[in-house]
């Protein structure tokens, strides 16, 4: 399936889910500071690994970055 | 000094935005003595070194992640709510964006996002322009604090309008944190001289050129300026008024 991944157009198995998006983007803490959006509505962390992407998802994967 | 349901001993915020380096930033905040930091929140970058998390989590830091870079109400609150998850906080301090170039908050849009926020459950911190009506609505949206700045983001001016901050400081019933244009010591000191419960400050740390030293200086600053309001300054005269007594002086021709 093709998806939306912070702004770049990836290929993931079909049934991804958030959780497997989140690790395409090679993001490295899995604890505090890590958050995602499934066509702009947040997905919390818990819901991550149950989430399947629909074909054509826009995902956003932010982390925590010094700033303010 | 008690925001929302915190009470926090130090009363300087420090912006983590600027810093060379984790190393740097952990230097910095831990010479300040702040016990609050801000952060943001941007596309993940695998090549990324270390975690500011868990750097502030060393630290004792109390995060507070910001909506940096929105300029809708729609954008900064869905910011807020991604920061909540990516960090089990509710605080936020909330940024809505009206202008690039000068980066003044977007009135209309930052009451709007703070009203949503605050019925959503959040703690916000607006930044604010130093507009004491504006000041009022976001305290009247249920604000935790106002934090006008003394000039803008960055630009290191210190405080351009004091009355108004005064207006703000009489008025509120929040806390009243200075937020941006804080450019060296002095700055920081007059805005507490002002009756501004914190300041919360970035570049003029984060760029100076000993960040360590600098950010050592603001906590004396803002420790200065406190006990200085508290003690209560003279008033300001037009001429002199001697210290010495006149009487009793000497006739000596």
């Amino acid at each position: 399936m093709n998806v939306l991944l912070n702004g770049d157009r990836v290929e993931l198995p079909d049934g991804a889910t958030v959780e497997d998006a989140v690790a395409a983007t090679g993001a490295h803490d899995s604890r505090r500071g890590l958050a995602a959006a499934l066509d702009g509505e947040v997905v919390p962390r818990s819901r991550w690994a149950d989430t399947a992407l629909p074909d054509d998802a826009h995902v956003e994967v932010l982390q925590a970055v010094q700033g303010g | 000094m008690r925001i929302g349901e915190r009470e926090f001993f130090s009363r300087l915020i420090v912006g983590t935005g600027g810093f060379t380096s984790l190393e740097a930033m952990r230097d910095a905040v831990e010479a300040s003595g702040a016990e609050m930091a801000t952060l943001a929140l941007r596309r993940v970058d695998p090549g990324a070194r270390g975690s500011i998390v868990a750097t502030l989590d060393e630290l004792g830091c109390f995060l507070l992640p910001n909506t940096a870079g929105c300029f809708t109400a729609r954008d900064a609150i869905a910011t807020a709510q991604l920061a909540r998850e990516a960090f089990e906080t509710n605080w936020v301090k909330l940024e809505v964006i009206g202008d690039d170039r000068t980066l003044l908050p977007e009135p209309a849009e930052l009451i709007e996002a703070a009203q949503t926020l605050v019925a959503d459950g959040f703690t916000v911190l607006p930044y604010t322009s130093d507009d004491p009506v504006l000041a009022r609505r976001l305290e009247d949206a249920g604000c935790a604090a106002v934090m006008p700045l003394g000039s803008p983001i960055g630009s290191g001016m210190g405080i351009n309008n004091p009355y108004n901050l005064r207006l703000i400081v009489e008025q509120a019933s929040v806390p009243v944190i200075l937020d941006a244009g804080v450019g060296t010591a002095s700055d920081a000191a007059l805005a507490m001289e002002l009756g501004c419960d914190a300041v919360l400050l970035a570049s003029a740390v984060s760029r100076a050129e000993d960040p360590t030293a600098m950010a050592h200086a603001m906590r004396l600053a803002i420790e200065s300026g406190r006990l200085a309001r508290e003690a209560g300054r003279i008033p300001r005269r037009l001429y002199a008024e001697a210290s010495t007594p006149p009487e009793g002086m000497p006739e000596l021709q």
